[in-house]
């Protein structure tokens, strides 16, 4: 199962984290904070695998892949393929990049609730639930879509007020 | 509605926060903002609540407290519009504790909405249930969810089942409802249907034996089969990764049948085929193949043994090690370790691979590579594979270094088959690496040295000549010391040459020269530098040639800042220059150090004997020093007494401090019982010195007789008779006016008196003979100041009893720390023969411990007879008490 799913910039800032078990906020940046600890330390051209189990628990294992400036951070246990944790990896991360054409951290930044949307059609209470980026395409534009059509009832009194506010 | 509440968009919250500069700034902005949303959430405005949920979950990722909006979640939910269920349902799964009561409230709104028309509003549901659900939820809500597995759209479908794993494993007892339908997703066309179907099969089976048997008896067949068709199926484009045909797929199959596989030898049985075909069919230049191979040798370690299979399987490890990327690498090692269990021989095969692993760039690699080494270390391999580890040691990474360090020591000391190898090996790790090693391995090695007696001289051989290269291992540095030490004269002389030894010309100037650059390097700590000087004062007498030398670098740390030094040196050099006859003896080789015992203090069975270092058991290197020192102390003793005779005296010393009080008892023989004990309590009381009482000194009952008129038991008569006594005491002694008229006072007056009485005590002059010998007599006459009770004058009277006349005649007298000694020039240095004459010299005592301690004193006398010189010493212990 896999436990949590992390994404942070280099300089260590969280940009997107979703714990399948719960574990309370100050924990969770804990956590984010020794990850962090971890992945600035280790020179390139290594494994992308690291023992999790100082700051996770027993038999946690932590794969993670560097784009650009995002470290991409996964965190599961024994029951899963490490090899596999990092293909999806590249699943979740090829997915964004055809959602926002050429995905950088401030897409990430600015679409935080898309980032969740699209996570959560990729894996599902710590399960994989889809592989293929193209069907998750498929579900977040059905989910956008949904959105925009209902969002559009909304529309006039969210500008009125906003109107108002100023 | 207020106008300043929640006015700024997500984005521009975002922006205002990613343009804070510090930490603090950050706070304030997001204090605002959570001051915003609560105001915003007490208006209970609804417009707001979208995107006060956004907000917060932003900021919940921040790691700031948002618990205040756990209801908003609620709200949402309830809400009709999906957009508000979405946030809502995502706040729910960030923000909310499964523990927390207000999933009691959510349960409501969940049921309602996996019943809903709008299937994607059915996924948002089960996604939040499939994240959060506690038991009760689980309980209430897994009609439903067994429902939705049916559902017509595989999108919910393959939520469904995902979401039933959440079920199952928060309710065990649920499981067996899941069994039938999700049996029946395994029949699935649909991949995401039929890939969370394999999942969820897997996790019953883990999860419930009765649903293991089950599926094993219905599914197995139908699995292969899939897998099968799998493997065999032409390039689909949608589910490959890098030109391998949906490797997740392949990889969950593979895991469910490891599942049913193990414990059973027919479900095994039927894989074996399909699991070959995967693990020879399959790319292994992919990482997505790799995952593949590796999910296919887990589950081939794991099923029913079948000996081709797990060769096959370990090869393809082996395979994986020779990769040119590090995490196929990294998860073959991490595999392969547990194969060693399953098949060890396999493993042993693929040696030289995993040798190569240690020297990986990659720290991980490295570390789990020596690991996995470790465990395949045995007799037939231990020497190549030792040999390349040493060899490995010297270009290695510093932080690595530790770790190689203490593996191949423990390799080489678990697998020690003749000392030589056990000896060259250490030598070598020592010389590269030493300061990596923990002491009791140095010190282990010091043990077998010392027990392999026909190697002494090619270990000591072969440490000078490490020695040459390097000198940067503190604990290889002092191995070399100690074996110098003690095999230094094997060195030189090339004793117990080896065939397979080059011989060496080593001067004795050579080997001191190797010590005297341990000594002086400056990375030595204050242990190789003792050991040093041990090794110096060794050798100083096994190289008559080199002592002068040794002597003077020796000396040169006389005056060391480091006391042990500065005292060894000093010590040292006095066997050097004064004992020369008995050094030979003294600084002999240690014993044989006891291996046995050594072992079981390394085990813990003996637990502190090491602290007592009483000679050939004490193995450790520290304790050789410590040995050494107390001998030296007593010889260093006998060296400033010079006459062997006295240092007995000096034995008595201590003892005589304490037990002086017998010595004054038998002087007290003429004072009566009562008298003694009440001069005892008056001194106790007033604490004023000189019980002195020898019987000549009558004042000694006067003070008795005192005490005996305030104590109530005594009789009236004895202060009359104490009074004749103080009178006569009086006239007796050089009378003092005061004394004179107490006598002609009444009774109480002598109560008055008293105190001046005893000041009086001051002149009189005890006599000792403190110091007679055949020749000579020395008396002390012993008088005390008035006032100053603490200071004794003395004057010491000479006396001949030879026939000789003396001449040059010297009195020196030392005293312990307490006392302060003052010595009046004397008032002659010649003393005529036959006691005709006496020479006087006059001494003053100032003893700072006056009740506590007696005077004692060493004294030395020196004169000559007919121009010959004689020396006489001796030790004044018969002081009366408390001078």
């Amino acid at each position: 199962m896999i436990s949590a799913v992390l994404v942070m910039n280099t300089q260590g800032k969280p940009r997107l984290a979703k714990f399948y078990e719960f574990r309370p906020v100050e924990k969770q940046q804990e956590i984010i904070r020794n990850v962090f600890a971890v992945l600035c330390s280790r020179p390139e051209h290594v494994s992308n695998f690291v023992d999790a189990e100082s700051f996770f628990g027993p038999d946690a294992r932590l794969v993670y892949k560097h784009f650009a400036t995002l470290y991409f951070v996964f965190i599961f246990d024994g029951s899963e393929n490490e090899l596999a944790m990092l293909d999806l990896i590249q699943v979740f991360v090829e997915t964004l990049d055809k959602c926002f054409r050429n995905v950088c951290e401030l897409d990430v930044v600015f679409n935080y609730s898309k980032m969740h949307t699209i996570l959560d059609e990729i894996i599902f209470g710590g399960q994989v639930l889809e592989t293929s980026s193209a069907e998750v395409l498929k579900a977040v534009e059905e989910i956008t879509k949904l959105e925009a059509a209902s969002s559009a009832i909304n529309l006039v009194p969210k500008s009125v007020s906003s109107w108002r506010s100023r | 509605m207020n106008p300043f509440s929640s006015s700024t968009r997500l984005r521009d919250m975002i922006r205002a926060i990613r343009a804070c500069k510090t930490a603090a700034e950050e706070r304030t902005v997001v204090r605002k903002e959570c001051a915003a949303i609560r105001a915003s959430i007490d208006e209970n405005d609804q417009h707001y609540r979208h995107r006060n949920m956004s907000k917060l979950m932003f900021i919940h990722m921040l790691g700031y407290p948002t618990h205040f909006g756990q209801m908003e979640c609620l709200k949402l939910i309830s809400s009709p519009g999906f957009p508000e269920k979405r946030i809502g349902y995502l706040g729910l799964m960030l923000l909310v504790d499964e523990r927390q009561e207000v999933l009691m409230l959510v349960t409501n709104s969940l049921k309602q909405d996996l019943n809903h028309t709008n299937q994607y509003i059915v996924g948002l549901a089960l996604c939040a249930l499939g994240n959060i659900c506690s038991a009760e939820m689980a309980r209430d809500l897994a009609p439903e969810v067994e429902r939705l597995l049916q559902f017509r759209d595989p999108n919910i479908r393959k939520k469904a089942a995902l979401c039933s794993i959440r079920i199952i494993k928060k309710v065990p007892d649920l499981a067996e409802n899941f069994v039938n339908p999700a049996t029946g997703l395994l029949r699935e066309k649909h991949h995401g249907v039929l890939i969370t179907g394999v999942q969820l099969c897997t996790e019953l089976c883990k999860i419930s034996s009765e649903a293991l048997e089950h599926i094993r008896k219905k599914c197995t067949e139908g699995l292969v089969r899939t897998l099968k068709d799998l493997a065999n199926s032409s390039y689909s484009p949608e589910y490959d990764i890098a030109g391998i045909t949906d490797p997740f797929l392949h990889i969950k199959l593979l895991r469910l049948l490891r599942e049913l596989g193990e414990g059973d030898a027919d479900a095994s049985d039927s894989m074996n085929d399909i699991l070959a075909q995967v693990a020879t069919k399959t790319e292994s230049n992919k990482v997505a193949g790799n995952a593949i191979l590796y999910e296919c040798v887990q589950t081939i370690m794991s099923i029913e043994d079948n000996g081709g299979l797990r060769v096959l399987a370990i090869n393809i490890l082996g395979r994986f090690l020779s990769n040119r990327d590090n995490n196929t690498r990294y998860v073959a090692l991490n595999m392969l370790m547990k194969a060693v269990s399953a098949d060890t021989q396999a493993v042993q095969r693929h040696r030289a691979t995993i040798l190569e692993c240690v020297k990986d760039s990659d720290a991980s690699i490295r570390k789990r590579a020596l690991e996995l080494i470790y465990v395949l270390v045995n007799e037939t391999n231990v020497k190549p594979l030792t040999k390349e580890l040493v060899d490995y040691l010297e270009v290695s990474d510093q932080d690595f270094r530790e770790d190689l360090t203490t593996k191949i020591c423990s390799i080489v000391s678990k697998f020690s088959l003749e000392k030589i190898w056990y000896i060259d090996q250490m030598v070598k790790v020592l010389s590269k690496a030493g300061n990596f090693l923990k002491d009791e391995v140095w010190h282990a090695l010091i043990v077998v040295i010392s027990n392999a007696s026909k190697l002494h001289g090619y270990t000591v051989r072969a440490l000078y000549k490490a020695f040459q290269t390097s000198t940067e291992q503190e604990t290889f540095v002092r191995v070399a010391m100690w074996c110098l030490g003690e095999y230094g004269d094997l060195l030189i002389n090339n004793v117990e040459m080896l065939d397979i030894e080059d011989p060496i010309t080593v001067t004795e100037s050579d080997a001191v020269d190797v010590v005297e650059h341990a000594l002086k390097r400056h990375a030595s700590d204050l242990t190789t530098k003792e050991m040093a000087l041990v090794a110096l004062l060794k050798l100083s007498s096994r190289f008559p040639s080199c002592t002068e030398r040794i002597r003077e670098i020796i000396v040169q740390y006389k005056g060391n800042l480091v006391l042990e030094l500065q005292q060894r040196s000093i010590e040292f050099n006095s066997i050097i220059a004064k004992h020369q006859n008995i050094s030979s003896t003294l600084v002999e080789r240690m014993p044989v150090l006891d291996e046995e015992t050594f072992n079981a203090r390394r085990a813990g069975s003996l637990t502190d004997a090491a602290s007592t270092p009483t000679g050939p058991s004490v193995s450790l290197p520290n304790g050789v020093v410590k040995s050494v020192a107390p001998l030296l102390d007593l010889l260093d003793l006998s060296a400033d007494d010079t006459t062997p005779a006295h240092s007995s005296s000096g034995g008595d010393f201590l003892q005589d401090l304490l037990g002086v009080d017998q010595s004054v008892v038998s002087q007290q023989s003429g004072a009566t019982h009562t008298s003694k004990n009440g001069t005892d309590v008056l001194l106790d009381l007033l604490s004023i010195g000189s019980p002195s009482a020898p019987i000549e000194s009558p004042p000694a009952q006067s003070n008795s007789s005192i005490i005996n008129m305030l104590s109530p038991s005594t009789s009236k008569r004895e202060p009359i008779s104490s009074l004749d006594d103080l009178s006569s005491v009086s006239l007796s002694s050089r009378a003092s006016p005061t004394a004179g008229a107490a006598s002609m006072t009444d009774l109480l007056d002598v109560f008055a008196s008293g105190p001046s009485t005893i000041e009086n005590n001051g002149p009189v002059n005890p006599s000792i003979t403190a110091f007679e010998s055949s020749s000579l007599r020395l008396t002390f006459n012993l008088s005390k100041q008035p006032g100053t009770p603490q200071t004794t004058n003395i004057q010491a009277t000479f006396m001949n009893l030879s026939s000789n006349a003396y001449t040059d005649f010297v009195f020196q007298a030392a005293v312990p720390k307490f006392l302060q000694l003052l010595l009046d020039p004397a008032s002659g240095n010649t003393l005529p023969a036959n006691g005709k004459g006496s020479i006087t010299q006059n001494l003053r005592v100032t003893n700072s411990q006056h009740g506590k301690k007696s005077l004692v004193m060493r004294i030395r006398i020196t004169y000559k007879i007919n121009g010959k010189d004689t020396l006489e010493e001796g030790q004044i212990t018969n002081f009366p008490r408390d001078l």
